[in-house]
């Protein structure tokens, strides 16, 4: 069920990337705004939302294994690196503000905000799941070893993480090799 | 040799199954059963149709006669515009998901979807968002830019009223309804069919309800991004449409046609699926090339991403894109086209029984056909250019979802009442309803075919007295309230026949699927147990075994 809601997601994202490219072809563009992008910090914050991936990945072999103790410790590991991708958005949605650059000041405003909020959105959302999971734990309900509801919040995080290096490369990375 | 299956039913009772019977309303609302709410689905799709049905009779008075005004034209828009969405998105998928709801479980011998309780909550998130569509009303004013709300039609400086607001968020919820309902059902195919069931022994409705519920998780997703930008819009002086500030028309044309065609596939699939279903239980036959009936219907979905831009030939996309969806609009008439065939040639030589579901069904290939192949006119670039916008528009398409959808749905409906209610539809005033509905039908859109070749314009709330004008018109009026009538009629059927009707037994059409296994209407848990399925007809290959021992 989980990759069924996976991949009407996806279908949603590529919607808001493909609006992202398109405005960025159209006349309205000002290639000044995408220079506001500071792709050094971004890029640190995108590794710190990958390596979630991987830390996630050892919570539940760690689960699969019966170490419980150690599921907890990935999945606070994990939550805590989700929490702090979310802090760097904030950050840099703070400088952009700053830069008069908003949802209603420019074409690339819009789509920029668009397509990197309802990601941030469902990073908030598979927080939250986590942190179920997470109180879930505490009160023993995953001592078994035989539950999916671990792997399948995996299918979701790993989801919105490969989501994240799709937008990555489209907003930031690319522009890089474009001349203006 | 006839080994009978244990249908597993859970141990405790999901919350909303243990209320007890003489609770009335309450438990219909708190209800997760499949079945109940398969009947709530179709009874917002019957509300939404006469509401509907209503928007549609204004507009015809008004278009009685020429140089009108009965309507305004700030009205005429509202009414146009509610008029389109509710019947798409209120009555057609609702119908469609209602039975997909109903007849999913019991046609695979399952007791249940897969996910009761969110089962529920599609059906009510998909009930509230029409009611927010329609709260537009009394917050000053409904949605008037069209049922695909063209930007920048649908930006704030062209419709100030909250109207366009309402829409996006009401076709939000329902969208998210019919995503939830989609993916309950892909579900509850894989892992609830009875033992022995495979894929390619799916009764054809099921496979084509399979097939529909990928077509449409992977076509919603479009719509909900453009009514979310459209918000961000309309909210948050965001510039995804407005073209003022750097924004782009055309994307939303985009975005809009990539959800709208499949949409179109969404609301016929499943009724193909009855057709399919009624075909061969009246002619006394199996379906004929059932592999190609199923196949076709992968070919549809996947061909259905391809086409979209066949509504946007006037947009001036250039003359390769144009080409490119010509072709692919023409391609996609040939998985319907054999279809068509295979429907005709499972009642060629079979005993045919004229029930009021098989002459709609009959009634369905000659008007689909009709609509299909105004379809295909429109598919060749320069006659779309000389009709596009006009009336000709405006009846190809309601051949298709009326002839098509609605025909398919009234079939479906006149097939399985007696086993969702106990009681056969009358049949003698079936076929009243029938004949008044189809001429009706007919006597407003044929001649719409010829108003827009004569140039008529949709959409505009009213017309010049040209020569042909005013008596095409009028006889569409005509039409469409004979139509009215008609539906008018139905309810009452309805009404009279669920009060004192026939009883109808637990098979009255002698089916080959197993929800006609079970009683009518079928308890709350569907099954005890289930014979093991070996072929595609489970029911028909039961009764010729009891055929057998008896001699």
């Amino acid at each position: 069920m989980m990759k069924l809601v996976v991949g009407t997601e996806a279908m949603f994202f590529i919607c808001l990337i493909l609006a992202f490219i398109y405005m960025a072809y159209n006349t309205g563009f000002e290639p000044h705004d995408m220079k506001a992008l500071d792709i050094k910090t971004t890029g640190i914050f995108t590794v710190i939302l990958i390596s979630s991936s991987f830390t996630f990945w050892i919570a539940d072999k760690n689960y699969q294994k019966g170490k419980i103790k150690n599921l907890k410790i990935w999945l606070i590991i994990t939550i805590l690196l989700g929490a702090t991708f979310l802090i760097g958005q904030g950050e840099e949605y703070w400088r952009l503000m700053n830069d008069k650059i908003t949802l209603s000041s420019s074409v690339f405003g819009t789509s920029f905000y668009a397509l990197t909020g309802f990601h941030g959105f469902h990073v908030f959302a598979g927080l939250v799941l986590l942190s179920i999971i997470l109180v879930l734990t505490f009160f023993d309900d995953f001592n078994n070893t035989n539950s999916n509801v671990i792997s399948t919040a995996g299918i979701y995080w790993h989801f919105v993480d490969v989501v994240w290096i799709a937008v990555f490369t489209v907003v930031y990375v690319l522009p890089q090799f474009t001349k203006y | 040799m006839n080994q009978s299956i244990q249908i597993p039913e859970p141990a405790s009772p999901f919350p909303g199954i243990g209320v007890s019977s003489d609770q009335g309303l309450l438990q219909w609302i708190s209800s997760v059963d499949h079945k109940m709410i398969g009947i709530m689905y179709l009874l917002i799709a019957l509300i939404f149709f006469l509401i509907g049905g209503a928007e549609a009779l204004l507009m015809r008075i008004q278009l009685g006669q020429p140089v009108n005004h009965f309507l305004t034209p700030e009205a005429y828009d509202q009414i146009f515009t509610m008029h389109g969405t509710t019947m798409i998105f209120l009555v057609a998928m609702p119908a469609v998901l209602g039975f997909s709801v109903y007849f999913t479980p019991l046609m695979i011998g399952a007791n249940e979807m897969a996910f009761p309780r969110m089962n529920s909550f599609s059906l009510w998130i998909t009930f509230f968002g029409g009611l927010l569509l329609y709260f537009s009303f009394l917050a000053g004013g409904g949605p008037d830019a069209g049922w695909f709300n063209y930007s920048p039609l649908n930006e704030k400086n062209y419709s100030s009223s909250n109207g366009i607001d309402y829409y996006a968020m009401g076709l939000l919820l329902t969208g998210i309804g019919s995503v939830t309902t989609s993916i309950n059902l892909i579900v509850t195919i894989l892992h609830y069919r009875v033992k022995g069931m495979k894929l390619n022994m799916l009764p054809l409705f099921v496979w084509m309800v399979f097939v529909n519920s990928f077509l449409l998780i992977a076509a919603f997703p479009s719509l909900n991004a453009a009514l979310a930008m459209l918000l961000l819009d309309r909210q948050f002086q965001a510039h995804f449409f407005n073209t003022a500030n750097g924004g782009s028309a055309l994307l939303w044309q985009h975005l809009f046609w990539i959800f709208g065609h499949p949409e179109v596939y969404i609301v016929i699939l499943p009724p193909f699926g009855i057709l399919s279903e009624v075909f061969p239980v009246f002619s006394r036959k199996p379906i004929f090339g059932y592999a190609f009936v199923a196949a076709s219907s992968v070919a549809i979905a996947l061909l259905a991403f391809g086409v979209w831009a066949h509504h946007m030939f006037a947009v001036g996309l250039g003359n390769t894109v144009d080409a490119f969806f010509s072709a692919s609009s023409m391609l996609i008439g040939i998985p319907t086209g054999v279809k068509v065939f295979n429907w005709i040639a499972t009642m060629y030589g079979g005993k045919i029984k004229f029930t009021v579901s098989m002459m709609f069904a009959i009634a369905f290939l000659i008007e689909f056909t009709i609509g299909g192949l105004s379809g295909i006119a429109f598919s060749i670039v320069p006659i779309d250019w000389q009709l596009t916008d006009t009336y000709y528009v405006v009846a190809h398409l309601h051949y298709v979802f009326i002839g098509g959808t609605i025909f398919g749905v009234l079939a479906g409906l006149f097939y399985w009442f007696p086993k969702m209610t106990g009681k056969m539809l009358d049949e003698k005033m079936g076929k009243w309803f029938f004949w008044l509905f189809v001429i009706g039908f007919n006597g407003t859109f044929l001649v719409q075919h010829a108003l827009g070749m004569l140039g008529m314009p949709r959409r505009v709330f009213t017309y010049p007295d040209l020569p042909g004008y005013a008596i095409l018109n009028l006889i569409s009026t005509m039409g469409a309230f004979l139509m009215g009538l008609s539906v008018l009629l139905l309810v009452y059927i309805v009404y009279k026949s669920i009060k004192n009707g026939k009883a109808a037994g637990n098979d009255p059409w002698n089916g080959f699927t197993l929800e006609w296994l079970t009683t009518s209407p079928p308890p709350l848990k569907n099954f005890d147990e289930v014979p093991e399925v070996k072929s595609r007809w489970p029911l028909w290959d039961l009764k010729q075994l009891k055929e057998e021992s008896r001699k």
